[in-house]
């Protein structure tokens, strides 16, 4: 059915599933249409268009408006069409001389309520109200104008966004609907009754009150009454290119509307596979950076990070930085040399990164951001599955029975697939989370988890175990599955190891401070309760343990059966928009593209042919090595692609000094991040709206990424790549990302039916999209795991060594906010610091009285690493023992005290576990005033560059 | 020897002094030495006599009215245990002519019995009804009310036993009975009467329906302005509890009934059947749209049976006697009998529950006697604030829901409201406008809007302003309230309004309805 809907049309009401179809006679057309499908809906399909205000169809009809009544032969009254399902044989009407005098009524109504500024409202020439009226050709109010109105209603301007202008408002209810519906907030409501009936955000305004500001309800107005203040600005778009967020793993459609090259808004896009036209505040409305006053736009060099530094022209940029490199390899050794790649880039730019390490820097000693994220995930799952990567579609939450969340915390870090799994809960789904701090999940309107697992940090593998261990020894293991699907041997060994007493909730029960009888209910209703899938995010990597806990999440699912097919399945909730792409595209120093190891011959051959360069078969330095390196002296050039290590990975003093120790760090981003403090090159990047390309979401989803801007940098990242690798003397002559994607294509099998051409056909395509999937994968491992049969690991559980003490007694965790993204560096740089102004940490009301710390007192915190300070908010969110804080802000220092323990297999490192204690301060930490001290200056130097003409 | 004496507790009764008069016959028996045992029963339904005490003696009992505090001592000094003469003295209740006249059937135990008693109920043939129900099959009885040709009561006449069946024809693993006892129409009490005067009657015919259709578990929603009734209801339902005719195995059978009553939001739309059952799931009262019906999709999504007060209360009868009994009251479509409730400006107000058939006259001058202001009665509205008047050339219309459609009127729950000649038909219909607006739910525009444009529009009608403009300006709202509405509080606010005008067309300045003029001009 949906496959029938043309998005760029209202079809009134959503789409209905069914077997069984009905035919019907609409205004003397036939149609057929799924039962269930309403009268308005059935039109739409028999291209007739029936007015309407109150219906969308993105959201369930509400038959309020009375605009959309018809006639059915047969039937008495007029029934309104979006609320009235099809029936076999009816014969419907819906214009008739009777059903124009009841529309012009109900507008004739509606006008004499409503501000006639037509022609200087925002919404001129797209406003439906506007358009009813035409339709039902109204032609005056003979009710005149002087009786009672909301036409003197309050604006609400409140929100940085977007604008609640009551006056305007025809209380059709579809941003309450959207509210509730669609994002699963219920902030909003109507107010009072009868004609005094008014939208309210049950609070003094939209931005104390509880709204997300995700838009849809500024989506769902079909006035003026709530529109976006860009829209206000400039008025209405005239063209609109079809992009990709650049935010979270979601991995959001989106319209950028356009005038010119200016983008007005952007509108979540309805044929989306991941967002299904909902969006979140950042992507809807938190692009603003990429026109901040801060963006770099002009490359920069110095010789030294006590220099200001120097405008240069991007050739001299490229050429000084090429000589660097080539400098530092011939003194210091191939090895010397090497590159980052982040997760915020492109499919492209990251090929073409690895490309020019493994190519032409000679070595593999390239590595990305996912080191300190997911590399855990893309472990764990090759080894017990087959493919580093997320099992299901975002849409097969739909078909879920029980959900278990794990350390992520879906509606800040993955609002919109948040919005989505609220939906599926709401329907009935049971919940079960494990984290030790309550996200919004926990309790929600008209959602609730069955079961919260409060563990202690750093014990998730003792939970994974304990859950296992009900399952096997109360029989509730689903044998046919294992022995047809999994090693048998290796599921043995397994479950004799879970069966053991050692791994029991009751023997448990004090490491994880849960108790034995919630463990095992919780188990129980994961192994009985129908299809159940597993969402986790960085709460189970960020650990020493986080790979044996990704086996251990593929064990259990496996275990009962839950993988491959819809509603089950291992999800990853990847935090950047293309964690997943930047994986597969050979980011890692021990793969090339397709998670093929450098050691393998024959795919180092194949590469070897296609760039006609030898290749090594060492893999290469991972992020912790280079740094380590570099304070040994080893490692001296860094090229580092739109990635911030100096705030986003842990021991921030140990990052600098390794910056520090370097005599090449080359950065290139949109700003002068905190890396970029160090560097000696500064190459402009280009935002998401300013190049093409492509990502990859957290179900594998490729997305087009879709230039509406020319580069205010004059390049696109890879074209910057490129022009170094040039400079070297190895020449990269795409004419534009879709010859990169081809590249692509021809030499990784998973991504062999993939191009530019194919996204512009089908939208988006999940890999593996090959000769055997030429429309993608959306559920991987149906009828067998790619690696053949799957296989079961034992987990043993080894406590952290970071343990607390009478010194350290509390245990930091971190996190992340719906408005703020990552380190911050473009949200910090949009109104969405409304809400987030600066990160706080969140203390139990136990340890605060403890500590005599009072709500927004400065407390200092110390770790084995460091120490920072930061305001304290206390809540009852985080349990005794444990405090919680986010890092979006530089100055806030959260990785001045996250220690280099790390995950045993890939280095992540233990972002989620740090031993600390709080005390009340008065001021800010040492480093926090060193901070301030060398970003000021080298703001300074970034600000007043000096020219090249001043120079010479 | 205990003589009982009868003091209603019916709210019509108590706001006149009925608890006084009791605390008084109590004393007053304790300072004479006399043994006496206050039973505080419903009301006869005549309430120009209430508070109506009656005395149980050896020929029957024997009603005095009104009594007030003053003439306790007086009573008993004439003797009024045994019968004796007294001014307030009526005769034998069973005779007075108002009740004489009647068909109780759904009313026969009101004002006859204790209302909270179970034993009570019991001998006067209560839980028959329940007894023969739980004998037979759930489809026997729907068969039943079915063949009994039982109509909905709150208004909308629809048969109750194809209600029934659509919920008994629903696989679902919870299905639930709700009574809408938000009666809020204007001139209208029958619901009250049942739940203040014999509540029993109500839960054993919700307790049908539950067995009938599978439902385990009722909710009486009710008025929040019925505070009396709260009180009566909770006692009976504990009573009801407590002797078996409720819970988990009622008389044995196995079968489960649990019933509990809710106070209801004190908006006027939550008589609507939807906007009922979304306040009961503790939402905004406003109305849904309908399909899916109620019997399908109803509380909290499950097949759901809502039915009056009335209705519900009508069911033990037709279960006892059978549905032929009950069928054989009536004339036409309309089968067995209607309460109807007379009130405005009216001598007799009260109840008076009699077979469909009766003439709208006979009402007013045989049981109501006429005007109480003694002027020609001029207009009366039958079925509550959004019924049709009807002027005195429709008054030898019989009750009957088909006669009054096709003039284009509305029986509703019984209510009728009596005017005499100095209404000002205009200013009736302005208030119609003002009830919906002050009612109006706010969800569809019709009713949202249009209410308040209506007490505009009739504003300036009254004031003369662009008046022929203005009155096709009415008549075109009116069109637009009662095809476009959601639910029949705008669809109906018209009946009143058109009806004013094309009864009365005098009183909104015109010469005549306008009418003719109108068909001409077309």
């Amino acid at each position: 059915m949906s496959s029938q809907m043309d998005s760029q049309k209202d079809y009134g009401t959503p789409a209905r599933e069914s077997a069984k179809n009905v035919t019907l006679e609409i205004d003397g057309t036939q149609v057929t249409v799924t039962e269930g499908t309403s009268l308005i809906h059935a039109a739409m399909v028999a291209g007739i268009s029936v007015p309407k205000l109150c219906a969308t169809d993105s959201l369930e009809p509400f038959g309020s408006c009375r605009l959309c009544l018809v006639e059915i032969e047969g039937r008495r009254g007029f029934p309104a069409s979006c609320t009235t399902p099809v029936a076999e044989g009816l014969k419907v009407h819906t214009q008739t001389p009777k059903l124009a005098d009841i529309r012009r009524g109900v507008m004739e109504l509606y006008i004499s309520d409503h501000p006639l500024d037509c022609l200087t409202c925002a919404t001129n020439g797209d406003c439906e109200l506007q358009d009813m009226a035409g339709a039902v050709g109204l032609r005056e109010v003979r009710y005149g104008y002087e009786g009672e109105n909301h036409l003197k209603a309050e604006k609400d301007t409140s929100n940085p966004y977007f604008q609640f202008d009551p006056s305007k408002c025809i209380v059709c209810s579809r941003c309450v609907r959207a509210c509730e519906e669609v994002q699963g907030t219920y902030a909003l409501t109507i107010e009072g009754r009868g004609f005094e009936s008014k939208v309210a955000s049950g609070t003094e305004n939209f931005l104390e009150s509880e709204c997300v500001s995700c838009g849809a309800c500024v989506q769902a107005c079909p006035t003026a009454t709530l529109i976006e203040k860009t829209v206000i600005e400039h008025g209405v778009p005239e063209h609109s290119v079809t992009t990709t967020c650049a935010y979270c793993g979601v991995g959001c459609s989106f319209n950028a509307e356009m005038k010119g090259e200016e983008v007005v808004r952007m509108v979540p896009n309805k044929d989306g596979g991941a967002n299904h036209g909902h969006s979140c505040v950042k992507g809807r409305f938190a692009w603003g950076y990429a026109t901040h006053k801060d963006r770099i736009t002009t490359p920069m060099i110095r010789k030294s990070i006590a220099d200001p530094w120097t405008e240069v022209s991007w050739d001299e940029a490229i050429n000084y930085a090429a000589s660097e490199i080539t400098r530092i390899q011939s003194k210091y050794g191939r090895e010397s040399v090497g590159a980052i790649t982040s997760s915020r880039c492109t499919n492209e730019e990251v090929y073409v990164v690895q490309k020019l390490v493994r190519a032409v820097f000679g070595s593999n000693n390239v590595d990305t951001c996912a080191r300190v994220c997911h590399s855990p995930t893309g472990y764990g799952l090759k080894q017990t599955l087959g493919e580093s990567a997320g099992t299901q579609t975002f849409d097969s939450v739909m078909k879920s029975d029980v959900i278990m969340i794990i350390g992520a915390n879906p509606t800040d870090g993955h609002p919109v697939f948040g919005s989505q799994m609220k939906r599926r809960l709401r329907e009935g789904a049971k919940l079960i989370i494990a984290d030790p701090r309550a996200i919004d999940l926990v309790s929600s309107p008209h959602v609730k988890a069955d079961y919260h697992l409060k563990l202690r940090p750093g014990t998730n593998v003792a939970l994974i175990s304990a859950m296992a261990h009900v399952i096997v020894t109360e029989g509730l293991v689903d044998e046919e599955f294992v022995k047809a699907r999994c090693e048998w041997d290796s599921f043995v060994v397994w479950r004799d190891f879970v069966a053991k007493q050692e791994n029991s909730p009751e023997a448990l029960e004090s490491e994880l401070s849960i108790s034995a009888d919630e463990v095992r209910a919780a188990a129980r209703l994961f192994a009985t309760g129908g299809n159940a899938a597993i969402y986790y995010g960085l709460g189970v990597t960020e650990h020493s343990q986080g790979s044996t806990m990704v086996m251990g999440i593929a064990n259990l699912a496996m275990a009962t059966g839950n993988v491959g097919r819809e509603g089950v399945g291992v999800n990853p909730l990847r935090g950047q928009n293309n964690v997943q792409g930047s994986c597969d595209m050979g980011s890692m120093p021990h793969e090339f593209p397709g998670y093929r190891h450098v050691s393998d011959d024959a795919t180092r051959a194949l590469f070897e042919a296609a760039w006609g360069r030898p290749l090594s078969n060492d893999p290469g330095l991972r992020i912790p090595n280079m740094l380590d390196m570099a304070i040994e002296g080893g490692f001296k050039a860094l090229y580092c692609n739109g990635e911030d290590i100096a705030q986003s990975d842990p021991n921030t003093q140990h990052v600098t000094h390794a910056l520090e120790s370097m005599e090449c760090v080359i950065v290139q981003d949109l700003f002068l991040n905190e890396t970029a403090m160090y560097a000696h090159v500064f190459f402009p990047g280009a935002s998401f709206l300013e190049k093409s390309g492509t990502f990859t979401n957290a179900e594998r989803r490729i997305s087009p990424v879709r230039r509406v801007m020319s580069p205010k940098n004059g390049y696109e990242d890879w074209e910057i790549t490129a022009k170094l690798s040039n400079a070297l003397g190895y020449p990269m002559n795409y004419k534009h990302a879709s010859e990169i994607m081809d590249e692509v294509a021809s030499l990784t099998p998973t991504f062999k039916g993939v191009s530019f051409k194919k996204l512009d056909e089908l939208g988006s395509v999940q890999w593996p999209c090959n000769d055997e999937h030429p429309e993608g994968t959306p559920t991987m491992h149906i009828d067998e795991f790619v690696r053949g049969k799957g296989k079961f690991f034992i987990t043993q559980y080894v406590p952290t060594t970071e343990k607390v003490n009478a010194k350290y007694p509390l245990i930091l965790t971190t996190g992340r906010i719906l408005s703020q993204y990552n380190v911050g560096a473009q949200t910090r740089r949009t109104e969405n610091v409304a809400w987030h102004p600066e990160d706080l940490v969140e203390i139990h009301p136990h340890d605060a009285e403890d500590r005599g710390v009072n709500e927004g007192d400065w407390v200092g915190i110390a770790s084995r690493a460091g120490e920072t300070v930061l305001r304290a908010k206390i809540t009852e969110r985080v349990q005794p023992g444990v405090i919680y804080t986010t890092f979006h802000h530089p100055e806030s220092g959260a990785n001045v005290i996250t220690t280099e323990n790390s995950d045993w297999a890939t280095n992540c490192p233990e972002f989620k576990v740090t031993a600390v204690q709080v005390t009340r301060v008065s001021q800010l930490s040492e480093w926090q005033r060193n901070y301030q001290e060398f970003s000021e200056e080298q703001i300074g130097f970034a600000q007043n560059p000096q020219t090249e003409e001043r120079i010479e | 020897m205990t003589t009982t004496i009868f003091v209603p507790r019916d709210s019509s009764a108590l706001s006149l002094g009925a608890n006084k008069v009791a605390k008084l016959i109590k004393e007053e028996a304790a300072k004479r030495g006399v043994d006496v045992k206050i039973v505080r029963n419903g009301s006869r339904g005549m309430f120009w006599l209430e508070p109506m005490v009656e005395v149980a003696t050896s020929t029957g009992r024997i009603a005095y009215g009104p009594v007030t505090p003053n003439d306790v001592a007086s009573l008993f000094d004439n003797n009024f245990l045994t019968g004796g003469d007294h001014p307030l003295f009526l005769g034998l209740t069973d005779e007075l002519p108002w009740l004489k006249k009647q068909e109780r059937l759904t009313f026969a135990r009101v004002g006859i019995t204790d209302p909270i008693s179970v034993d009570d109920y019991i001998a006067h043939d209560g839980y028959l009804g329940l007894k023969n129900a739980l004998n037979i099959t759930g489809a026997a009885i729907v068969q039943q009310v079915t063949d009994s040709g039982l109509r909905g009561r709150g208004g909308a006449a629809f048969p109750t036993g194809i209600k029934w069946k659509t919920v008994l024809d629903c696989v679902a693993e919870q299905k639930y009975i709700v009574c809408n006892a938000d009666e809020g129409d204007s001139g209208t009490y029958s619901d009250r009467m049942i739940m203040e005067g014999d509540p029993l009657v109500l839960i054993e015919g919700m307790t049908i329906a539950g067995i009938a259709v599978g439902a385990t578990q009722g909710y009486i929603y009710l008025r929040s302005e019925y505070p009396d009734a709260l009180v009566v209801l909770n006692e009976a339902i504990a009573n009801a509890y407590a002797a078996g005719y409720l819970g988990e195995d009622i008389l044995g059978s196995g079968k489960r009934f649990d019933l509990e009553v809710r106070r209801a939001a004190g908006a006027y739309v939550c008589g609507e059947e939807t906007s009922l059952l979304e306040s009961l799931e503790g939402k905004r009262g406003i109305v849904r749209f309908k399909p899916p019906l109620p019997a399908i999709e109803g509380l909290f999504g499950k097949p759901t049976v809502v039915n009056n007060v009335i209705s519900f209360a009508s069911v033990p009868i037709i279960m006892d006697k059978g549905g032929e009994f009950y069928k054989n009251y009536g004339m036409g479509r309309s089968r067995g009998t209607l309460p109807i409730q007379l009130a405005g400006n009216i001598k007799h107000g009260g109840l008076v529950e009699k077979a469909f058939g009766i003439t709208l006259r006979e009402l007013l001058y045989d049981f109501g006697g006429g005007s109480a202001s003694g002027r020609p009665i001029r207009a009366v509205q039958v079925g509550g604030p959004l019924g049709a008047y009807l002027p005195e050339s429709q008054f030898d219309t019989p009750l009957d829901y088909e006669k009054f459609a096709e003039l284009w009127a509305v029986l509703g729950h019984g209510g009728i409201v009596a005017f005499d000649d100095t209404v000002d038909m205009a200013k009736m219909a302005r208030y119609a406008f003002e009830f919906c607006a002050i009612e109006s739910c706010g969800k569809c525009t019709p009713c949202r809007i249009g209410s308040t444009r209506g007490v505009e529009v009739m504003d300036k009608i009254i004031a003369g302003t662009d008046h022929a403009k203005n009155i096709a300006l009415v008549r075109d709202l009116s069109d637009t309230l009662l095809n476009g509405s959601l639910c029949a509080l705008g669809g109906m606010t018209p009946y009143p309004v058109l009806s004013a005008i094309n009864h009365f067309p005098e009183d909104f300045g015109l010469k005549n309805s306008g009418l003719a003029d109108k068909a001409q001009a077309a």
